[in-house]
């Protein structure tokens, strides 16, 4: 039958037996082309894929597309929330710069005031210590000439004073003070 | 009996029902049926229960055979091929389970028999119809006339449309049948083998290698293929719904 003759004969005597009994169980017939067990294989199929198809179209496939759904949809949240973050972390950071250069502006602006001040305060002062300077020279100058007229007038005096010390001297007696005083003023004019 | 690569293939009768002449019985085909419902229902409702935003290993796997079909499908069909979402996915499942678990020594594989994936291969082909018709109108029938084809050439070219969409569910259904049970006639003969060169003393044993490394060999083709003819029904299945959803091409 469908089994290869050498195979049969090899095994005929071995298991003769055996193998009526399996002739006699399949009556002659390919198993798979036996008609007679075709009503009970398709109420049978029917039976278990029908109840199959359902309970995958009921509950089985819906929950896997559910679960799949559920993740897609969190995937995609999750990508929101990030992209969100993003731009905001983005934000910040665009504020932080703009607040920077703002800072730094600032800081320009007050170190230049303040060089500027400093510049001013120290120009003042230079101007100052240059006036009172000027005051103490003018001051030294009127205070020397004022010296130098006293001086001078005491010249006079010492002149007289030599003057009249000289001509008791050489006269060996009293001089007229009052006219060698004339004298010494019409000598220094 | 043991070595008999048929035997697999048999129905037996484990609890038997009869109604109106016509066998109905539970056999180890319905169980095998009911076990590959129960450990698919099982698995997508257990793996998911947790529904973690995170997905665990097993959640995973559910998940990406969730979006593998839907891609299948959208790709081929369309977002409006969307509606047929569970059936596909169903269809693609169960074809695929049953495969897996046909795998298994003394497991019974449902989509070795004929009739099994006939039926499948007709609730596909049926549903084109109907919707086709129900959305269309005659309208679904443009489908077989191909746009841009010369007037003279119409009858035939509808002719031949005609069969190749006839042809389909034979198509669809023998392409799985087939090849799962080739492929485990295959792999019990090489297993037999194995058996029977053993008996011829030392240097059977010695040669016995050989068709053991076959059998490992095969088994993880026939993984592959159990994998692989789930996915060519579905995507199939995705191509003929979309002719139902637009038959202009």
């Amino acid at each position: 039958m469908f089994v290869t003759p050498g195979y049969a004969q090899e095994h005929a005597p071995a298991e003769g037996e055996a193998h009526t009994e399996a002739e006699a169980g399949h009556e002659g017939a390919f198993p798979p082309f036996d008609a007679t067990t075709f009503p009970s294989q398709l109420l049978w199929l029917a039976i278990t894929f029908g109840l199959f198809y359902l309970f995958l179209k009921k509950v089985v496939l819906p929950r896997v597309g559910n679960i799949l759904e559920v993740r897609a949809e969190r995937i995609a949240q999750d990508l929101d929330q990030a992209a969100r973050l993003k731009e905001e972390g983005d934000l910040a950071v665009a504020a932080y710069e703009q607040e920077l250069a703002e800072a730094k502006a600032k800081s320009n602006a007050i170190g230049q005031q303040a060089r500027d001040a400093a510049k001013a305060e120290a120009e003042a002062e230079r101007k100052k210590v240059e006036a009172d300077l000027g005051q103490k020279l003018a001051d030294a100058e009127a205070h020397i000439a004022s010296i130098k007229s006293r001086a001078m007038q005491e010249v006079g005096a010492i002149a007289e004073e030599t003057s009249l010390a000289i001509v008791e001297q050489l006269t060996g007696g009293k001089a007229d003070r009052a006219a060698l005083a004339d004298a010494v003023r019409s000598v220094r004019g | 009996m043991a070595n008999d690569p048929i035997h697999q293939f048999q129905i037996q009768k484990w609890i038997p029902i009869e109604i109106g002449g016509l066998d109905f019985s539970f056999t180890n085909s319905s169980a095998f049926m009911v076990a590959t419902v129960a450990a698919a229902s099982a698995f997508l409702y257990l793996s998911t229960s947790s529904r973690g935003l995170v997905p665990d290993r097993l959640q995973s796997l559910s998940e990406m055979t969730y979006e593998f079909v839907a891609n299948m499908l959208r790709d081929a069909a369309g977002t409006q091929g969307m509606r047929f979402f569970p059936f596909v996915f169903s269809l693609f499942v169960f074809v695929l389970v049953a495969n897996l678990l046909g795998l298994f020594p003394y497991f019974f594989t449902v989509t070795s028999h004929i009739i099994v994936t006939f039926a499948l291969a007709l609730l596909v082909v049926g549903t084109v119809v109907v919707y086709g018709f129900m959305k269309h109108g005659l309208g679904f029938l443009n489908l077989f006339v191909p746009k841009g084809v010369p007037a003279i050439l119409v009858p035939l070219v509808v002719l031949i449309e005609v069969v190749s969409f006839l042809s389909r569910p034979i198509s669809l259904s023998v392409r799985l049948f087939a090849n799962m049970l080739a492929g485990h006639i295959t792999l019990k003969v090489f297993a037999g083998f194995v058996v029977s060169l053993s008996t011829f003393g030392f240097v059977g044993i010695a040669g016995s290698v050989l068709p053991l490394a076959m059998t490992v060999a095969i088994t993880a083709l026939e993984i592959l293929v159990a994998f692989l003819q789930a996915y060519v029904f579905a995507v199939l299945t995705c191509m003929y719904l979309n002719d139902a959803i637009h038959p202009g091409h």
